[in-house]
């Protein structure tokens, strides 16, 4: 099965802008100022863009990343991977910013709730769709989607909630660059993630089950590793993981219901890297995020917000497999 | 050591709306190399399918070391101490050797004891060694065979079930895996469950055979009998006795259908 193309209203809406923006770019000349690099100050200012790309990227990265864990193993896209971040940021207000918990601890409770809802969510409801087809599996995930959001907005309300942290608001001065700490928070947060899930996959010995599993079912049964309960773990190491995202994302956007369509743009990531690997999620993330941030300050606005999807256009294009794919063949 | 360890009674199985086993009894007694003979579509799969869990039989029993196992979870049944060798080998492409060894001894704890089979493994398998991180996928057809047979013994298992390990396979590295099961079978006193198309060495190799035809069984008796009976000879060996005018005569075919 190819990559299903997401189904969403957010990528028809900035349809229109990009029209109009090639129409006037090309229109009129004056418009014309991509990459105008006239003095010492903007060289600064693309590494402040590119620093703050980074960030965002790897946002979009973790929760590539989730999508890429989850496609792995079960083969089931997890639509509902950007709402799942949604939960992460909400549990991250309710624990860290209601519940007045020190942050570190309010960020492991978070965590921890999180996994185990990932691990819930599998068992429970998605488990008892094995067997069925590709598409209602597809079309669970969508309404588990849209049931998450309704209930966090009958719980939480619908209204943007901030999350305060020890650093946000904080700018760091590194020789000269202005950067918001919370873009260097999410990236150290990420780099750590990955190493540890790096380790988690190449050394412990459930984690290779993990991969035995996702590589080849019917032999891992065989080994006596127990497949369910592995692919429920694997969700929830994917919610788990979307739940950093989402408290690491917390303090630099507002919290709200909606904030899991950014999964749509993740995705992008995800195909970019070709949906089989998890540095290829995380890369897919990183490009996207940079790509973003300099379409957002060298081309005219409006470019910003389709960035991911024409990247993403350009990849499915040249090279169908993504950018980073183990190709495997079953050797008969 | 002594009595069955694993005891099918009238178990029938189906694929889809397909009966593939009709009532199937057999015994494997402790230490012996029990082995099935059969055409293809005859169930011999079917039947290691049934026993390992993959497959749910719809009436019978099958009882492992006292147990009844029918309906359990595969991974269950695994490890209970039976280790399903699937035919096709089935190794874990992406995996190192030593990583899809090490997946064979998921569950077990005794670490000494983990190390002291996979050194078993690498005494009878030296090719394995030489390969330890590379990986699996990119092995010849007979290592991966040979990995495989390795993984299922890192589970220390009571009983293995090997579906057609010679499947495929070059008549050299046929010969090689053969006598590494029967010298598993003598020097580790292991019991085997083995299921061949290749009458001619299950034969050589088994202790008693079963020959499965459309799901039932219709003969059975030890190897040695049965190599020396001239149906199995002329229908799974392609060996024909021919008589004083060059053909058999018609009231000795036989057929079982």
């Amino acid at each position: 099965m190819g990559h299903p193309f997401p189904f969403s209203y957010e990528i028809l809406l900035p349809g229109l802008p990009i029209f109009w923006h090639t129409f006037y770019l090309f229109g009129s000349r004056s418009e014309f100022t991509i990459f105008a690099p006239d003095n010492g100050r903007s060289r600064l200012e693309l590494l402040q863009v590119l620093i703050t790309g980074l960030g965002q990227g790897c946002l979009y990265g973790l929760i590539a990343l989730g999508f890429v864990l989850i496609y792995k193993a079960t083969e089931i896209v997890n639509f509902a991977q950007g709402d799942l971040l949604m939960m992460g940021a909400f549990f991250g207000v309710t624990f860290i910013g209601i519940m007045k918990l020190p942050f570190g601890l309010g960020l492991l409770t978070t965590l921890l709730a999180m996994a185990v809802f990932g691990y819930l969510l599998d068992k429970l409801i998605i488990r008892s769709m094995i067997g069925e087809s590709q598409f209602s599996v597809i079309i669970l995930t969508i309404s588990i989607g849209f049931i998450l959001r309704s209930v966090a907005g009958g719980i939480w309300g619908n209204d943007l909630l901030a999350l305060e942290t020890p650093y946000s608001g904080e700018m760091a001065n590194i020789y000269g660059l202005m950067i918001s700490q919370e873009y260097l928070v999410v990236i150290a947060g990420t780099i750590v993630l990955s190493l540890a899930l790096f380790l988690f996959f190449r050394h412990s010995s459930l984690g290779i089950a993990m991969q035995a599993a996702s590589q080849n079912q019917l032999a891992a049964y065989y080994m006596g590793i127990p497949v369910k309960r592995v692919f429920s773990l694997i969700w929830a190491i994917s919610a788990l993981v979307s739940g950093v995202a989402g408290t690491l994302m917390a303090p630099i956007s507002l919290v709200s219901p909606e904030m899991g369509f950014i999964g749509i743009k993740a995705f992008a990531a995800a195909v970019i890297g070709g949906f089989g690997s998890l540095p290829g999620a995380l890369i897919g993330g990183l490009i996207i995020g940079c790509s973003e941030q300099l379409a957002g300050s060298y081309l005219p606005p409006g470019f910003q917000k389709v960035t991911a999807y024409l990247i993403m256009f350009l990849v499915l294009t040249l090279r169908p497999q993504g950018l980073f794919t183990q190709i495997q063949q079953k050797k008969v | 050591m002594s009595g069955n360890i694993l005891t099918l009674r009238n178990v029938e199985t189906y694929y889809g709306p397909i009966l593939a086993i009709k009532g199937i009894s057999l015994d494997v007694p402790a230490g012996r190399i029990v082995t099935v003979l059969g055409a293809n579509g005859a169930g011999k799969t079917t039947i290691l399918k049934t026993l390992c869990g993959a497959m749910d039989p719809q009436k019978g029993k099958i009882s492992f070391l006292g147990k009844e196992i029918q309906k359990t979870d595969p991974d269950k049944v695994a490890r209970m101490g039976i280790a399903h060798v699937p035919e096709g080998r089935e190794v874990f492409p992406l995996l190192t050797v030593q990583e899809n060894l090490m997946m064979g001894a998921y569950g077990r704890k005794d670490k000494q004891g983990i190390k002291n089979d996979l050194d078993l493994v690498y005494t009878y398998f030296p090719i394995l060694k030489e390969r330890i991180k590379q990986k699996a996928g990119y092995l010849s057809g007979g290592q991966q065979q040979m990995l495989v047979l390795g993984r299922a013994l890192m589970s220390r298992p009571r009983l293995m079930l090997l579906d057609e390990p010679s499947l495929g396979l070059s008549p050299l590295f046929v010969q090689d895996i053969f006598e590494i099961i029967r010298r598993l079978n003598q020097e580790q006193q292991m019991t085997m469950l083995l299921v061949e198309q290749n009458a001619n060495m299950a034969l050589k190799h088994g202790d008693y055979g079963y020959v499965l035809e459309n799901g039932r069984i219709v003969m059975e008796d030890t190897c040695q009998n049965l190599m020396a009976s001239e149906d199995i000879r002329e229908f799974y060996m392609g060996i024909k006795d021919e008589g004083v005018r060059g053909k058999r005569r018609w009231k000795k075919r036989k057929t079982w259908r």
